[in-house]
């Protein structure tokens, strides 16, 4: 099963090195990271999700964050009332005939046009996972040339 | 002061004493400072001979190793003694020399990316980039070495900031916002485990390292005598129960005793006490203790629950955590037919071994060192069957008097870390068992010993054969001897040639004479005990099976 994890840690050199090197040092799989300073300039906040085989394996990786020193704390927002977002950029070749079949598509996911060329067109969405991912699917019909995600963020309400 | 003078007025008021290491270009300034203080440097043959002395320094005194070792290669030779500290949390602080700040990254001459090598196989690391954090760091990394679960701190200091200027600031408190070991038990979780002891009929405690490193044997000790139960030892934690004491179980698992592995398999509760259910004591996890409740009492969170399904956990210093408990048992559990029943397992599978023929059995000498020194040496062991006969025939009645590599296993470690053990506490006899093999790993050492005048005395199971390999090969690999048998060089010449005294062994009535004879000489001594070549360690619980399924190898 997917898990949250929000770690905050120190903002120090090495920190990132520190927490993927200890997913990988123990076999555990992070499906995204993301990092970034907080509104505290000696703190980041990092976002991981990951995918616990079961419960014990779950509880051995937060309390492995947490034994390193670099980290502050851990806490699992999968079962707090949170929000999360993700952005997604992707490019989507399109011949200008079919240019408003993917505008209107975007403005069903409330997606933003973020850059045109002759031949395809740079969409940008903001949402939850569920939300990008369905809008992915609705793009089937036409050929993305290029897609980066930036991995969860989220945060407790 | 200069970054180099800072780490050493930094040192000294840590209490350093003692530091062993090796000199090298980017720790210049550092060995200028080192020449006017009152710290007594130790110089090795080798970095990892460093690592180890301040290692063994560390078990036996249970203050911080200190080591230090110049950039590159210096650096990546004390890795496998910084590695052997981590997986047996010793507390000790490694320093080494970087190239300047502002060639980190180029591939400069004697560059090694340090904080990167040792990540995973330090408790945590620094690179010091700016003379101003210099001091700061140094506190933190001896807290961190020494408190909670102790381990392994690498401190990497690039020889600028070694030579910068700064005003010396040392500060009084540390506080790390991440690092807040628990201390106490939670109280609930203390009633809880009181009264599963009450209502035990077969109780057990299982004890290692940890109850050493807290200092709770005397609680250990109450708490065993108190409710009358059994105490089995994991290798680390020999010592932390008197080994004579009749409630003793000796060690447990792969080469422990048959009852210790079976008390545990039929006990209906283990009490584990800072030991954390390594496979070579479980054997075959489901099979472990399969009737039985567990208490786990450990500092460090993440060793519970990694194994084994715990029932009561209690995060804490093991010595605090006793003492509560100690104080909530009103009822004590009837454990009579239990003792009996060990009591029984007891006569019924002692340890033993056959000594009929001419050739010296390894055990014997052990025995003999046992006897010649009364049990109150500190036995510290190479790694290999001479590591298991050790656990086995000698009997160790108090804590940190025995010292040995477990949790990595190191082939080299005993020479040099009996030569710590030996400085940091030189009025207790120090004895090095080793294997032939495991002693020619580190055998450059000998000049060290000889030229500091540590009078450690060795002693080696000669049996011409890597033989725990050799071993395996026997039982599981149809005897196919594939790379394991060794040749020596004349240890007595060699002896001889270091400056150290040789003696060679070879007949059973000469085994006690050769040990008391070493015991008189105040030098280092290397006894070369040519034992039967094909001795086995027995029990022996093969890999993958229950603990209680041994090999007693013995018709
Ligand atoms: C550095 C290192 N290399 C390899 C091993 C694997 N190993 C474990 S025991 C052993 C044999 C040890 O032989 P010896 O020192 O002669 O001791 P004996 O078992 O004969 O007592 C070996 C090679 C190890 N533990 N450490």
């Amino acid at each position: 099963m997917k898990h949250t994890i929000s770690v905050l840690v120190e903002n120090k050199f090495g920190v990132l090195a520190r927490i993927s090197g200890l997913f990988s040092a123990r076999g555990y799989n992070i499906n995204s990271l993301s990092v970034s300073e907080t509104h505290d300039p000696t703190m980041s906040c990092m976002t991981i999700v990951i995918d616990a085989a079961d419960e014990r394996i779950l509880e051995q990786i937060k309390k492995q964050l947490n034994r390193l020193i670099d980290v502050i704390t851990v806490s699992d927002l999968t079962k707090k009332e949170h929000v999360e977002r993700e952005l997604m950029l992707v490019k989507v070749a399109v011949k200008a005939k079919d240019k408003p079949k993917v505008k209107q598509l975007a403005r069903k996911f409330n997606a933003v046009i973020s850059g045109t060329k002759n031949d395809c067109i740079i969409l940008d969405i903001t949402a939850e996972q569920g939300r990008i991912d369905a809008f992915l699917n609705a793009l089937k019909g036409f050929k993305i040339s290029e897609l980066v995600r930036t991995g969860k963020i989220a945060m407790v309400k | 002061m200069i970054g180099a003078q800072i780490l050493i007025e930094c040192l000294e008021r840590e209490g350093v004493e003692i530091m062993f290491g090796y000199p090298g270009g980017q720790v210049l300034p550092i060995f200028d400072k080192l020449y006017d203080s009152k710290i007594r440097f130790i110089l090795t043959r080798h970095e990892q001979g460093a690592a180890h002395a301040a290692d063994g320094y560390a078990r036996a005194t249970g203050k911080v190793g200190v080591c230090l070792a110049t950039s590159g290669p210096g650096a990546t030779n004390l890795t496998t003694g910084i590695a052997n500290a981590y997986m047996d949390s010793v507390p000790m602080v490694a320093i080494t020399g970087q190239v300047k700040t502002f060639l980190i990254g180029n591939d400069a001459f004697q560059e090694a990316d340090v904080t990167g090598v040792t990540r995973s196989i330090s408790k945590h690391n620094f690179l010091v980039k700016d003379v101003n954090d210099l001091a700061r760091t140094i506190r933190e990394a001896f807290h961190i070495a020494s408190t909670g679960r102790p381990g392994p701190v690498v401190i990497d200091i690039p020889v600028d900031v070694q030579q910068a200027d700064c005003d010396f600031f040392w500060p009084q408190e540390v506080s790390i916002r991440g690092y807040k070991p628990t201390y106490f038990g939670h109280a609930g979780q203390i009633k809880k485990a009181a009264r599963l002891i009450a209502r035990s009929k077969r109780p057990v405690l299982y004890i290692g390292g940890g109850v050493i490193t807290s200092g709770a044997h005397q609680e250990v000790l109450r708490l065993a005598e108190g409710i009358k139960a059994p105490v089995a030892m994991t290798m680390m934690g020999l010592g932390a129960f008197p080994g004579t004491h009749q409630m003793s179980l000796g060690m447990l698992g792969m080469h422990g005793t048959a009852y210790a592995n079976h008390a545990v398999t039929e006990s209906d509760l283990i009490i584990a006490i800072g030991a954390r259910f390594d496979d070579r004591v479980t054997g075959r996890i489901d099979a472990f203790a399969p009737n039985a409740k567990v208490i786990h009492i450990d500092i460090d969170p993440t060793s519970i629950s990694k194994n084994i399904r715990v029932d009561i956990p209690i995060v804490g210093d093991a010595k605090n955590i006793l003492g509560q408990i100690l104080e909530e048992i009103k009822k004590k559990p009837d454990t009579e037919k239990w003792l009996n029943q060990i009591r029984e397992w007891k006569s019924r599978h002692p340890l033993r071994y056959i000594h009929d023929g001419e050739k010296i059995k390894p055990q014997f000498v052990i025995e003999q060192i046992y006897e010649a020194t009364k049990g109150k040496a500190i036995i510290v062991t190479e790694v290999g069957q001479n590591q298991m006969w050790s656990c086995q025939w000698y009997k160790y009645d108090e804590p940190r008097t025995f010292i040995s590599s477990g949790g990595l296993g190191t082939m080299g470690f005993g020479f040099p870390a009996a030569l710590g053990v030996k400085l940091g506490c030189p009025e207790k006899e120090v004895f090095d068992i080793a294997g032939d093999g495991s002693i020619q790993m580190n055998i450059q050492e000998l000049m060290t010993a000889v030229c500091n005048k540590i009078p450690v005395k060795v002693a080696i199971l000669n049996n011409g054969f890597l033989g725990m390999v050799r071993q395996w090969q026997e039982l599981f690999y149809k005897k196919r001897y594939s790379s394991v048998k060794i040749s020596s060089p004349d240890f007595v010449k060699l002896a001889e040639s270091f400056g150290a005294i040789g003696m060679q062994i070879t007949k059973k009535p000469d085994v006690r004479k050769a040990i008391e004879k070493a015991l008189r000489i105040d030098n280092t001594v290397l006894m070369d005990f040519i034992v039967e070549p094909e001795e086995n360690v027995y029990p022996m619980v093969p890999a993958g099976s229950a603990i209680n399924q041994m090999i007693s190898g013995l018709a």
